[in-house]
């Protein structure tokens, strides 16, 4: 598993606000996710008949995570009827530990992958590498932030922040290329290299859109056609897939492919639409000879046992609601310090990888609720992320000053009486610091850095409540 | 018809000018608001934080309060989805609060939309000058779906022209306790926002919470801007005599 970073989101986003690179990245290329969006759901659906989608999609996934036992004891039935092996594991080593024992039988020397965010929790391409093999990601993002030996940026953009400079340079290093800011260049250089691969691959990789239980088909989504090529090409294919990726039915995917194409890239389709289920069969005349199933827990059946939070369990990875946070849309994906970032990954890092040292994630929200707007699968980010908050003041995980804050709060509202008294005295106080009505620098701890760049105003001479008293009530008192 | 105002803790200790003008505004209308006494805070506050048991003990002292009123009007969309939204979230395991602050979130109205909505008023009377723009709150757009009613009002003014500003329904950064949290990435957020509020040429900002206004104030006060912030209800209160 890559290292777990959660703790230090507040360093990591300051960072990141000062880097320029990744404020450029965050600027137009996520405005076009945005308005690419609504166009390509304006251009088909009514308001409501997008909605109506969502609640159809939402309410399959509930309904398949409420039964999730019964659905993979279904799929683990078809997967093998078609000829396929299906694991289970339970942790990130455990799934590293299976792929690389189907490796070492097939006497696998290259590994070419299709992009997999699970593979990313595993940190798989360190095991095989440190076990003689060596792993190529084909997803032309992948591809370079492996090259630069970084983690995603973005669920389906993962190397976004990078500028062709950058991709020229590390392209220069590792490839021996000549330097170009001709992105069609790039292109073609990358695609030579992989090629190769394709080629020579003795495994291939790949993650899962959706899997069909009743069917037993990996459902892979791709722009670049390599999805199909590292499943088609090497002789052996192995599917990596959390636990929660499931879908009944054959007939529920193209509801679901016409909300992920549309909520991740603003496209109506995307360009590859892969169905596979199971190995070649005697009467093909090519494909792999073996096809292997890993599914995931990793923590997933923690988050299964939470009646509020399980709902994060729907999510299709599609990268809607990172695009449209506002603080993803500052501070990018890697402060987010593991896997998933934004609002989803808020939620489902700190679940997956403890609660302790991700307890900043879940207050990383403003709680404006566009997360929530735009979840193809409607999942409740807000509510979720204000469960977690309560999680971790539950688990005594809170900050002590603002365990203090919200004390003198709590007693400061009690009563009216309560209310007053520390109002009085506040207005006392603030003589020190408030001119003019504002105060321009607060020289106290956690709340100093509010006046950094903001001015805070002072409390009101007389507060509503005197005002009403002495000049609005008319006598009308209650 | 008992009115009562709630006037949100912000309003009560750092803006009473927008309680007066909302208090202005109602009689205007012809409406007998009370103001209840006892009232402190929502007990967002808390709730966001994750401190629920400290919530639900403010909650509960709002719901005793105004419970015995027919409407509850807040000049706030953000107070008013706590009260509406997750009130029934604080109380989910406490059946008696639960059904008392579910009565009492169906009676609590945000200003604009009360007017609009339960008046049936669309046109206040009052006058103002100039160029305005107007901020949606994202607790008010997004948890209470309101952004007709405000538009409607303020286009309804005498002497009035709104200029919508790039992206108003992008959050401005304030986030309560986020703000606090983390101020650099508050403030990175608040700047984009400041930025489409200049873009409009706008001499008046108006939205309808005091949280969004305190922080877009804070910034603009900062930077020198000329644009004056103003609640909703200090705008309709304009001009009324």
């Amino acid at each position: 598993m890559p290292d777990v970073k959660t703790s230090q989101f507040k360093s990591a986003s300051v960072k990141a606000l000062a880097d320029s690179n990744i404020q450029r990245a965050l600027g137009a290329p996520f405005a076009h996710f945005v308005d690419g969006r609504k166009s390509a759901i304006d251009a088909d659906f009514t308001e409501e008949s997008w909605e109506s989608m969502r609640d159809r999609a939402a309410a399959t996934k509930a309904h398949t995570i409420e039964r999730l036992d019964y659905y993979l004891d279904l799929l683990d039935k078809n997967v093998r009827r078609n000829g396929g092996h299906v694991h289970f594991a339970n942790d990130a080593a455990h799934a590293n530990q299976i792929v690389l024992d189907i490796a070492r039988e097939h006497d696998v020397k290259t590994v070419i992958k299709s992009k997999s965010m699970v593979s990313e929790e595993m940190g798989i391409n360190a095991v095989l590498e440190k076990n003689g093999i060596v792993p190529v990601e084909t997803d032309l993002g992948e591809y370079i932030i492996q090259l630069a030996k970084e983690t995603p940026f973005h669920l389906i953009a993962p190397a976004v922040h990078k500028t062709k400079g950058q991709v020229s340079d590390l392209f220069e290093k590792f490839l021996d290329s000549a330097p170009t800011d001709d992105i069609e260049k790039l292109c073609i250089i990358a695609r030579d290299v992989l090629r190769d691969n394709f080629a020579k691959a003795d495994m291939g990789i790949s993650g899962a859109n959706f899997i069909v239980a009743e069917t037993g088909t990996v459902v892979l989504v791709t722009n670049e056609g390599n999805g199909r090529m590292t499943t088609s090409a090497p002789r052996v294919h192995v599917a990596i897939s959390g636990m929660e990726k499931l879908l009944p039915s054959i007939e529920d995917v193209s509801l679901f492919l016409r909300l992920l194409a549309r909520s991740a890239t603003g496209q109506r389709i995307t360009s590859y639409n892969s169905f596979i289920s199971g190995p070649r069969a005697s009467t093909d005349e090519d494909g792999p000879e073996e096809f292997h199933l890993i599914l995931v827990d990793n923590g997933r059946l923690n988050l299964l046992k939470d009646e509020t939070l399980r709902e994060a369990l729907s999510c299709i990875r599609c990268g809607a609601c990172l695009n449209h946070c506002p603080v993803y849309r500052k501070v990018g994906g890697h402060a987010y310090g593991w896997v998933y970032p934004g609002p989803i990954g808020a939620i489902v890092s700190p679940m997956l990888t403890g609660l302790k040292q991700g307890k900043d994630l879940p207050y990383a929200s403003t709680l404006c609720g566009s997360c929530r707007d735009v979840c193809p699968v409607k999942i409740d980010l807000p509510k979720l992320l204000l469960d977690l908050r309560h999680k971790v003041v539950k688990s005594g995980a809170g900050a002590m000053p603002e365990r203090l804050g919200i004390r003198q709060w709590h007693d400061t509202m009690k009563t009216r009486k309560k209310l007053e008294g520390k109002a009085r005295l506040g207005r006392m106080l603030q003589g020190l610091v408030a001119r003019k009505g504002f105060i321009t620098r607060l020289p106290l701890p956690v709340v100093s850095g509010w006046t950094k760049s903001r001015d805070f105003p002072a409390l009101a001479p007389r507060s509503f409540a005197e005002i009403w008293r002495d000049d609005l009530s008319g006598g009308d008192r209650s | 018809m008992r009115v009562a105002l709630c006037a949100t803790c912000l309003v009560d200790q750092f803006f009473p000018e927008v309680g007066e003008a909302t208090v202005k505004v109602l009689r205007h209308l012809g409406v007998d608001v009370s103001f209840p006494e006892a009232q402190t805070c929502c007990g967002q506050i808390g709730f966001n934080g994750g401190y629920r048991k400290e919530a639900a003990e403010i909650a509960r002292h709002f719901v005793e309060t105004f419970e015995p009123y027919d409407h509850i009007v807040a000049p706030s969309g953000s107070c008013s989805s706590m009260i509406k939204v997750y009130y029934p979230e604080l109380f989910a395991d406490n059946p008696r609060m639960l059904e008392r602050a579910i009565a009492v979130g169906e009676k609590t109205h945000e200003l604009s939309e009360f007017i609009v909505n339960v008046l049936g008023v669309t046109e206040i009377g009052g006058a103002s000058t100039g160029l305005v723009t107007y901020h949606d709150a994202c607790h008010l757009l997004r948890e209470l779906g309101i952004s007709e009613e405000p538009r409607t009002l303020i286009q309804n003014t005498h002497g009035v022209e709104l200029e919508e500003m790039p992206k108003s329904d992008d959050c401005c950064g304030f986030g309560g306790l986020f703000s606090v949290k983390f101020p650099e990435i508050s403030t990175a957020i608040l700047n984009d926002k400041i930025s489409n509020i200049e873009k409009t040429g706008a001499s008046t900002l108006i939205a309808n919470d005091c949280g969004c206004l305190m922080h877009m104030r804070g910034a603009l006060r900062r930077q020198g801007s000329s644009v004056r912030p103003k609640h909703i209800a200090e705008f309709l209160a304009e001009g009324l005599d």
